[in-house]
Order: C-alpha cells, then sequence, then structure tokens
C-alpha cells in the first residue's frame, strides 16, 4: 500500500480499504527500518501523526471527502510547524521550535493530510546534494553510496523510499527538480508567487518557492490544490486566483508546441542522459506534440547572476541568526562581538558562511554596480530569453542535471557543485514554473526530464507531464534499497 | 575671522498609527517591554512583512503639506547592520526612491522676515527596538516594542545658519505634523527626535566645511543648546591650527557638550538592496488627490487667516496658530465671546502665562474655551470690569463652576447702582477735602485720584464711568 501514489491512496481510504491510521503506521514502519540508513528524516513526528491519523479517519466518517483527508505526508524542515523543532538543516536552529505554521503547512493541515515528520536538507536550502545539512548528508535510495541531490534531499529520498506518499520542498535554484531527478521522482516548482512563502525559511527571497516532491504529476496536482493560491501574509505572493490543477490533466497534447532549448544539449552533459532525454521526446511526438530547436542564449550567464543575487539576499536574510532571541549561541561570551562572531562561526556550516561573505562582498560600497545591479541586469535578459521562446513554443523540455546522480564527497570543488544546477537556476531567474519527471534510467540510476512554462502556466505543465505518464511507466519504477554503506 | 554656520536637520517622526510599519502589533507608547512584539517584531524565521497603508497615507499627507513631490513609484531597501535591538539585522528602509521627494517650508525669523528651507527628502523607514542596560546585572536587555514602528525621516537641506534657525525649522515641522496630526511629535518621549549636521565656514566661502553629525538631541532647547556647542568647538579646532574630523558626536545634556563616538561604531558599510519581500509601492493620482483633499487648513494658511478676518497683529496671530490645539482654543473663544481682540489678548496672555507656569498643553487647561468666552462677554456687557476679570479669571482656575455663577458668589458684580455710587462718591468728597478743593481750583488730574478712591472703597466693583460722571456733578 505504501508505495502507492497519493492520488491512489485517496481513492484507498474513499473506498474504506485501508484507514488513515493503518497507512500512517505501515509509513513510520517503513521510516523506523529504513530512515536510519537514509536518513531523510530530521524529526519523525509519531504520536501525533497517529493522532492526526485518528481525527482524519473520524472526519471521514463523518462525511469528509477531501482527496488528501489521511494522507500521510512529510514537509522539508524549513516549514515552520507549530510546536515540532524546525531546524533548516543548521545547527543554529537545531533546538529551534517554531510557534506558529507556515502557509503551506496550514494549508495541509486544513485538507486533512497527516504530518509524518520533517525532512533533511542542505543546510538553509544551500546545497546541491544534500551534503551540508548539520544533521549529515542523505543517501540516495537508488545506490545510498550516491546523494539524492539537493537541498530538498531528504523530502526526494523520502518520496523514492516511501517512507512517505508525499513531500513538500522548495526550489531557489533547483532544490526540488534537480534532487527529484537524482531519486527518481516527480518535482513540481510552481512560478514565483503562486504559493506563499510565509512560514517559509528564507534563503533568497525573490526566488525561493515552495513546491510538491511526489510520485506523479497527478499527484503534484492534487498538492497544487491546497498549496497555490494568495496569501495576504506574503506581499509577494500573486493576487491572482489559482487553478483547479487537475481539471486539465486529461487534455491532448495533440498540436503541443515544445521548444529544446540548444543550451541545454551542449557541452557538459552525459550522452546517456541526452539518450533518455532524446527518447522521451519522440513519446511526445507520437502523443501528437510538435518539437522545434530554440535559443536561450543568455542561459551560460545563469548560474554566474544566480550566484551573486541568492548569496547576496541570504547575507541578509540569515542576518537575524545573531544569538540574541532564539537558536545557537556560543557558550560564555565575552561581550557582544563575541557572542556574534562565536555564535555565527560555531551555527553555520562553511557553505553557508561562504555564501553570507559573497553576498556580503558583493553588496560592498563599491561593489554594488558591479556585481548586484549587473546581476539583476542579466536577470531580466534570461527572462527576455524566455518571453522570446514562449512566442513560439507552449513548454521548453530539456534535462533537469547533466547526468545522474553523483557520489557523496565526489564534489568537492564549490563552483563544480554550484554548475550542478546548470539547466535549473534559469527558470528560478526568470520566475517560471519547471517540473522534473523520470524517463528512462542510466546505468540504474534515474534521469529527470525538465519541462519548463511560461509564468503562471501550471495547469499546462501538469498536463504535460502527466500525458507523458500515462503513456510511460518510468515514474512507477522503485529503488531496491540495498544495505549500502553505513554512515 | 568672521565665520558662518551651516545646519542641515535629519529628523526622525514615528507616524502614529494604530500598528506597525510591516506587522500587526500596536504601537502605543509606555507598554511593559516585549507586550507589543509579535513574531515578525521578533523576526523569526520564515516571517515577511506586509505593508501598512495607514503609514503611507501619512508620509504622503506630509508631502502635500510642504509642497513636495509624491514618489509615485517608491521602493523599499534593506539597511544591513547588526545591533540586538535590530531583529532582523537590517531595516527596512527606502535609499534611492523615497515616498517624499524634494519640499520646502518657511520660518519666521527673529527680525520677523521669513526664509524657505529646503527639504531634500522624507522616507519612511521602520523604527529599531531597545537595548536596556540598568537592571540586568552587567548584562543588557533588550525591549521590542518600538520595534518595527513607522518612521518618517525628513531631511533639510542644509539651509539652516543658525541655531535659532534650526530650532524655528524644527519648530515649524513641529506644528505642521501636529496640525496634520501623523505622529505625536513628542520630543520628549522620543516620537520625535532630531540629529543635527553642522559645519563652519569663513564667511564668504562657498564651499562647505567639514560637517560633524550631533545624535542624542531629544528637546527643542537641547538642539539650540547642542548646535552652539558645536559651532564653539569647530571654531576652536580650526582657530586653533586644527581640522575638523567628519564624525558623529553624541549631545550629552548634563554636561552640555559633544562627543565624538567611537569611529568603529560608525564606520558601516550599510550594504543597501532594494528589499526582495516587498513589492514598491505605487502611487496613482487618485490617492495622492484623495490624502490632498484631507489635509487641514496648514499654520500658515491659518495666520493669514487670522491676520484677515480677526484683524490679529502679525505676532499675535502666529503665537495663536503655531499649534493647531491654540488655534482651535482661540477661535472658539473668539466666537463665543464676540470679540476676537479681546479674546486673542486673553489666551495669548492671561491664559498662556498660566499654561506655561504650570508646564501645561492648552488642552489640559483647566479654563475651557467656553468658559473664556463667556468670562470675555462679561466684560463687554459691563457686568465686570476688566480688572475683576483677572481675579474671576483667577478663581476659575480652581473653581470649575460656570463664570456667572463665580461672579455672583464671589459678589464680584460691578455695581451700576446710582444710589449705591452715590453713597461712595459723598463719602470719598467727605474724607478729601483738600483734593476736592484743588479739583474745585481747576486742577483736573485730581479727579483721576478721586475716582480712584471710590473704586478701592467699591473694592473695584463701581462702575468707573459712572463714579466719574457723579462725581463731577458733585464737585460742581
Amino acid at each position: 500500500m505504501i508505495e502507492k501514489t497519493a492520488a491512489e491512496l485517496s481513492a484507498s481510504l474513499a473506498a474504506r480499504e485501508v484507514s488513515s491510521e493503518e497507512l500512517t503506521r505501515a509509513y513510520l514502519d517503513r521510516i523506523s527500518s529504513l530512515n536510519e540508513q537514509l536518513n531523510a528524516y530530521i524529526t519523525v513526528c509519531a504520536e501525533s501523526a497517529l493522532e492526526q491519523a485518528r481525527s482524519a479517519d473520524e472526519k471521514r466518517a463523518a462525511g469528509d471527502s477531501s482527496p488528501l483527508l489521511g494522507v500521510p505526508i512529510a514537509h522539508k524542515d524549513i516549514f515552520c510547524t507549530n510546536g515540532v523543532t524546525t531546524t533548516c538543516g543548521s545547527r543554529m536552529l537545531h533546538n529551534f521550535v517554531a510557534p506558529y505554521d507556515a502557509t503551506v503547512v496550514e494549508n495541509f493541515n486544513k485538507a486533512g493530510a497527516v504530518l509524518l515528520g520533517k525532512t533533511n536538507m542542505d543546510e538553509f536550502a544551500m546545497g546541491s546534494s544534500n551534503e551540508t545539512s548539520y544533521f549529515g548528508p542523505v543517501r540516495n535510495p537508488w545506490d545510498t553510496k550516491r546523494v539524492p541531490g539537493g537541498s530538498s534531499g531528504g523530502s526526494a529520498a523520502a518520496v523514492a523510499a516511501d517512507l512517505c506518499a508525499m513531500a513538500t520542498g522548495t526550489d531557489t535554484g533547483g532544490s526540488i527538480r534537480q534532487p527529484a531527478a537524482f531519486s527518481g521522482i516527480t518535482g513540481f516548482k510552481p512560478s514565483y508567487g503562486r504559493v506563499s512563502r510565509w512560514g517559509m525559511i528564507a534563503f533568497a527571497s525573490s526566488l525561493d518557492q515552495a513546491g510538491p516532491i511526489c510520485k506523479s504529476a497527478e499527484d503534484a496536482a492534487l498538492m497544487m490544490n491546497v498549496m497555490a493560491g494568495h496569501d495576504p501574509k506574503d506581499s509577494t505572493c500573486a493576487n491572482i486566483p489559482a487553478d483547479d490543477y487537475t481539471a486539465g490533466l486529461e487534455n491532448s497534447l495533440s498540436g503541443l508546441r515544445i521548444g529544446i532549448p540548444k543550451q541545454h544539449f551542449a557541452e557538459g552533459l552525459s550522452a546517456d542522459v541526452e539518450q533518455s532525454i532524446r527518447d522521451a521526446l519522440s513519446e511526445f511526438e507520437k502523443l501528437g506534440a510538435t518539437i522545434k530547436e530554440i535559443e536561450l542564449p543568455n542561459n551560460h550567464l545563469s548560474v554566474s547572476a544566480y550566484y551573486v543575487v541568492a548569496p547576496a539576499e541570504a547575507s541578509a536574510n540569515l542576518s537575524r541568526y545573531d544569538g540574541v532571541r532564539y537558536g545557537y549561541r556560543c557558550e560564555d561570551p565575552v561581550d557582544l562581538e563575541d557572542m556574534y562572531k562565536r555564535t555565527r562561526s560555531e551555527g553555520f556550516g562553511d557553505e553557508v558562511k561562504r555564501r553570507i561573505m559573497v553576498g556580503t562582498y558583493a553588496l560592498s560600497a563599491g561593489f554594488y554596480d558591479a556585481y548586484y545591479r549587473k546581476a539583476q541586469k542579466v536577470r531580466r535578459l534570461i527572462k527576455n530569453d524566455f518571453d522570446l521562446a514562449f512566442k513560439d513554443v507552449d513548454v521548453v523540455i530539456g534535462p533537469t542535471s547533466p547526468h545522474t546522480a553523483f557520489e557523496l564527497g565526489a564534489k568537492s570543488d564549490p563552483v563544480a557543485m554550484y554548475l550542478e544546477d546548470i539547466y535549473t537556476i534559469a527558470v528560478n531567474l526568470a520566475g517560471l514554473p519547471g517540473i522534473s519527471i523520470p524517463v528512462a534510467p542510466v546505468a540504474g540510476l534515474p534521469v529527470g526530464m525538465h519541462i519548463v512554462g511560461d509564468v503562471f502556466a501550471e495547469s499546462k505543465l501538469l498536463n504535460v507531464a502527466h500525458q507523458f505518464q500515462k503513456h510511460t511507466d518510468w515514474h512507477k519504477l522503485k529503488p531496491v534499497i540495498t544495505g549500502g554503506e553505513a554512515s | 575671522m568672521e565665520w558662518e554656520t551651516v545646519i542641515g536637520l535629519e529628523v526622525h517622526v514615528q507616524l502614529s498609527t494604530e500598528s506597525k510599519l510591516f506587522s500587526g502589533s500596536a504601537t502605543a507608547f509606555g507598554a511593559e517591554p516585549n507586550t507589543q512584539a509579535n513574531i515578525y517584531d521578533l523576526a523569526l524565521p520564515g516571517v515577511l512583512p506586509v505593508l501598512n497603508k495607514e503609514a503611507v497615507k501619512r508620509a504622503v499627507k506630509f508631502g502635500l503639506a510642504i509642497g513636495a513631490e509624491i514618489g509615485k513609484h517608491s521602493v523599499f531597501d534593506r539597511k544591513n547592520y547588526f545591533y540586538p535591538d535590530l531583529p532582523k539585522g537590517y531595516q527596512v528602509s527606502q535609499l534611492d526612491f523615497p515616498t517624499v521627494g524634494k519640499g520646502s517650508l518657511t520660518i519666521t525669523l527673529e527680525d520677523g522676515s521669513e526664509k524657505v528651507i529646503g527639504v531634500t527628502r522624507a522616507h519612511m523607514e521602520e523604527d529599531a527596538g531597545k537595548s536596556l542596560h540598568e537592571d540586568f546585572h552587567g548584562m543588557s536587555g533588550i525591549d521590542l516594542n518600538r520595534a518595527g514602528t513607522p518612521l518618517l525621516e525628513i531631511v533639510s537641506e542644509p539651509d539652516l545658519r543658525s541655531a535659532r534657525e534650526a530650532v524655528a525649522y524644527l519648530k515649524k515641522l513641529h506644528s505642521i505634523i501636529r496640525y496634520l496630526d501623523i505622529s505625536d511629535a513628542i520630543m520628549a518621549q522620543g516620537s520625535m527626535r532630531c540629529d543635527a549636521n553642522v559645519s563652519i565656514r569663513p564667511k564668504g566661502q562657498k564651499e562647505f566645511g567639514t560637517r560633524t553629525e550631533i545624535k542624542n538631541i531629544n528637546s527643542f532647547r537641547f538642539v539650540e543648546k547642542a548646535i552652539n556647542y558645536e559651532v564653539q568647538r569647530q571654531q576652536d579646532v580650526i582657530e586653533d591650527g586644527g581640522e575638523i574630523v567628519q564624525e558623529t558626536r553624541l549631545y550629552d545634556a548634563d554636561r552640555d557638550e559633544t562627543r565624538s563616538m567611537r569611529s568603529k561604531e560608525v564606520a558601516n558599510d550599510y550594504r543597501y538592496f532594494p528589499e526582495p519581500d516587498l513589492l514598491p509601492i505605487e502611487l496613482d493620482d487618485a490617492f495622492i488627490e484623495s490624502v490632498r483633499a484631507e489635509l487641514p487648513e496648514l499654520p500658515d494658511a491659518r495666520k493669514e487667516r487670522f491676520i484677515r478676518d480677526y484683524e490679529l497683529s502679525e505676532y499675535d496671530a502666529g503665537v495663536l496658530t503655531s499649534e493647531r490645539e491654540m488655534a482651535d482654543y482661540f477661535e472658539a473663544v473668539a466666537k463665543h465671546s464676540g470679540d476676537a481682540k479681546l479674546a486673542a489678548n486673553w489666551v495669548s496672555g492671561d491664559l498662556l502665562a498660566l499654561l506655561n507656569k504650570n508646564n501645561m498643553e492648552i488642552v489640559d487647561s483647566p479654563i475651557d474655551a467656553g468658559r473664556l468666552g463667556t468670562l470675555i462677554a462679561r466684560i463687554k456687557d459691563d457686568t465686570i470690569s476688566g480688572k475683576i476679570a483677572k481675579t474671576v479669571f483667577e478663581a476659575m482656575i480652581e473653581d470649575s463652576s460656570g463664570v456667572d455663577e463665580i461672579i455672583e458668589s464671589k459678589g464680584l458684580k460691578q455695581v451700576t447702582d446710582s444710589g449705591e455710587i452715590e453713597q461712595l462718591v459723598d463719602q470719598v468728597i467727605a474724607n478729601n477735602p483738600d483734593q476736592v478743593q484743588q479739583f474745585r481750583d481747576g486742577k483736573e488730574q485730581v479727579l483721576g485720584f478721586l475716582v480712584g478712591q471710590a473704586m478701592k472703597l467699591s473694592q473695584g466693583k463701581a462702575n468707573p464711568a459712572i463714579v466719574n460722571e457723579l462725581l463731577r456733578k458733585k464737585m460742581a
């Protein structure tokens, strides 16, 4: 039962084939047996999960038929959850119990989803391998020597290994899509402003966006129906009504115009991964889509622009972690400056400190124009590239990542790690929706196909992804979790 | 050498909104520490700002009142620095695109002439909390009640040439803000704060000298004292062959001096950048015009009207319109009494003296406008004399009953009955035979003395005109 999609579980629960309590116990058992090995969860909420499950069963008995009622979920530990430790993968917040719910969490609570726990992540969402977590790396269920991708690596591994039915993630430069690709599941980053950021711990405010990490595009649509919408508590959240994202899933792809960016099939892309993507594209042609090559001429600037904008915003967003009000504080500070210095030196890991320093530098007097202002200009160029592309095509398709999951410790050079997100980052800079879905694996490791849509074209993307999944079975492949290496 | 002083003021005004600039917490003054700080004010992880539209309205109101350009597209920025009472580690402010642009206001100098002072800009920002260094056994306490309170920072051009001018500008600003009712603007409570940029240059020189910024000045009087001290200090330094260092100095009111802050505290690179959690504020003409329609009559216009309609002197009109409440009070008294000139004399004379003596605001006056108006009406209808009115006024301070009741109960009503006055006059004639003779011999000026004697006998209550008339008649 636990291997089912959320949509299937929803049907089973509705048909009373299983109770939410039974389902929740099954997931908790699975977590007990596998979490030590995978390290997907930082916190497991066994007791409260069972309570919520029983309450969901009661509601169902009383006639509530909400689609996700009683379906067990895991939240990335970046979302504040009332009364539950919310660490953001950092020592800085290792002891922080949030006194409020993020809007995303609140929405899932209202929908009756059962919270199994909080998933591991790169510290403050900074990383592409889930190796920067203070709570240790997450392991890829397909090969535990390998990384699951990041920063939402815990959510991706938990979904792939059936440690939950569905999970939330956040994506600043690829943090939903890349781990989804590495872990053989579906990961959807909505347009900037489609999902509220209230209660989601900020990394780079103008890029961060929450989205579903799940087993199918249909599940992503069900989750989006809960997550999306205007939130008066987030001034950057779009004040336009959300779609019913399940409504258009069955639309035909006949006549769909697919753009293939030349720049995403260039040097650096592994030949095997390219073949998987091209095979998948021919599947779309069978469904009536037409394919044409397009240009995203400024794509090569995206990683550089991103690594100015994101650290700059992060350098300010992370200033609040000063040891004064909550979270980690160093032992016996002698004065204020000592408290600041040691609290932040000891509370943050290396990657976070690296980005705070880069961001601080980029914003410094005399450098602002050369870095931050220029990066914002590049951002506009990148958006223009997409605007131009969407005059001719409905969606843009390419690989999510240049290769399959790499081994832990394989990328020790920060810049090599930053290049992991070469295909995904531009989408954040342009504020567009993007989804990664599994295609044919390479050497037993999952490969993700990246589909990008125009702003607020979430329904179109989900339709395209769902139709592909309806006619293929790649998303149904499951990892065989072998012992791997003990951490 | 003759020196010229150049001053520019940066004035922070707390906008009197019910809630904070970016959160729903209350802004009331004087609450228990940290009782008016919610999760946003505490900068918990994940919180986001939501702009308080009332604050924007107040800022625009101010801009319109000083004839400023209103920024139709204004942008919030983050100003980064670490301090324990700054929970987010940055202050949300406005750098390149403030809500209020260039404007000006007019001050009146001591010689009665007017001078226009430029306002460079006024931008919105959030206030910090307070660090409390006492009562914590060597540690510091943090009170975040004030954190996030909306501020309007009003920056003047370096147009002020003396401490007196600076105070006049500050008072005019205060007056406009109080008229607009956009802030309590109480310097002692910190809802209006002033930093002064001061430099000197040889008279006639065009270039500015090196300036220092004086912080922590919390009364009109201290503004004058701090600037005067700083000007003298700069003169002494330069005349001794030294150079002025551009720095921030703190004013110490107890010792009446300015002191250099440690350079470390001021060597900040604030790394401003646009606040990504907020959208730019876009204001349309309809909104701006709706705010303009709400503008009250402002001090300058009201002063002109007082001169025109009530025929007051320039000076009296200036005094009576400096505070909105004072002007409202005066107009009520004038209306009630039917005599604007007497009303102006009483309000700017006896009443103001009473308030000053007791350090009271006009809204706390023990004598309301209605009672003062009645008092003046009783002078006009000859119920009491102007002199007796002073006695009644004194009584009114302690006694809150009606004016007529006080006059009645204290027996202060003017005597106009000629029979009664005749008795007094007879008595005066009998008691002062020498003076009566002198008068009869043609010494007119003695009459005044005799009238005075009669008034004294009547304890001031006799109608002096009748006394005068009867005396003449009897001595003829």
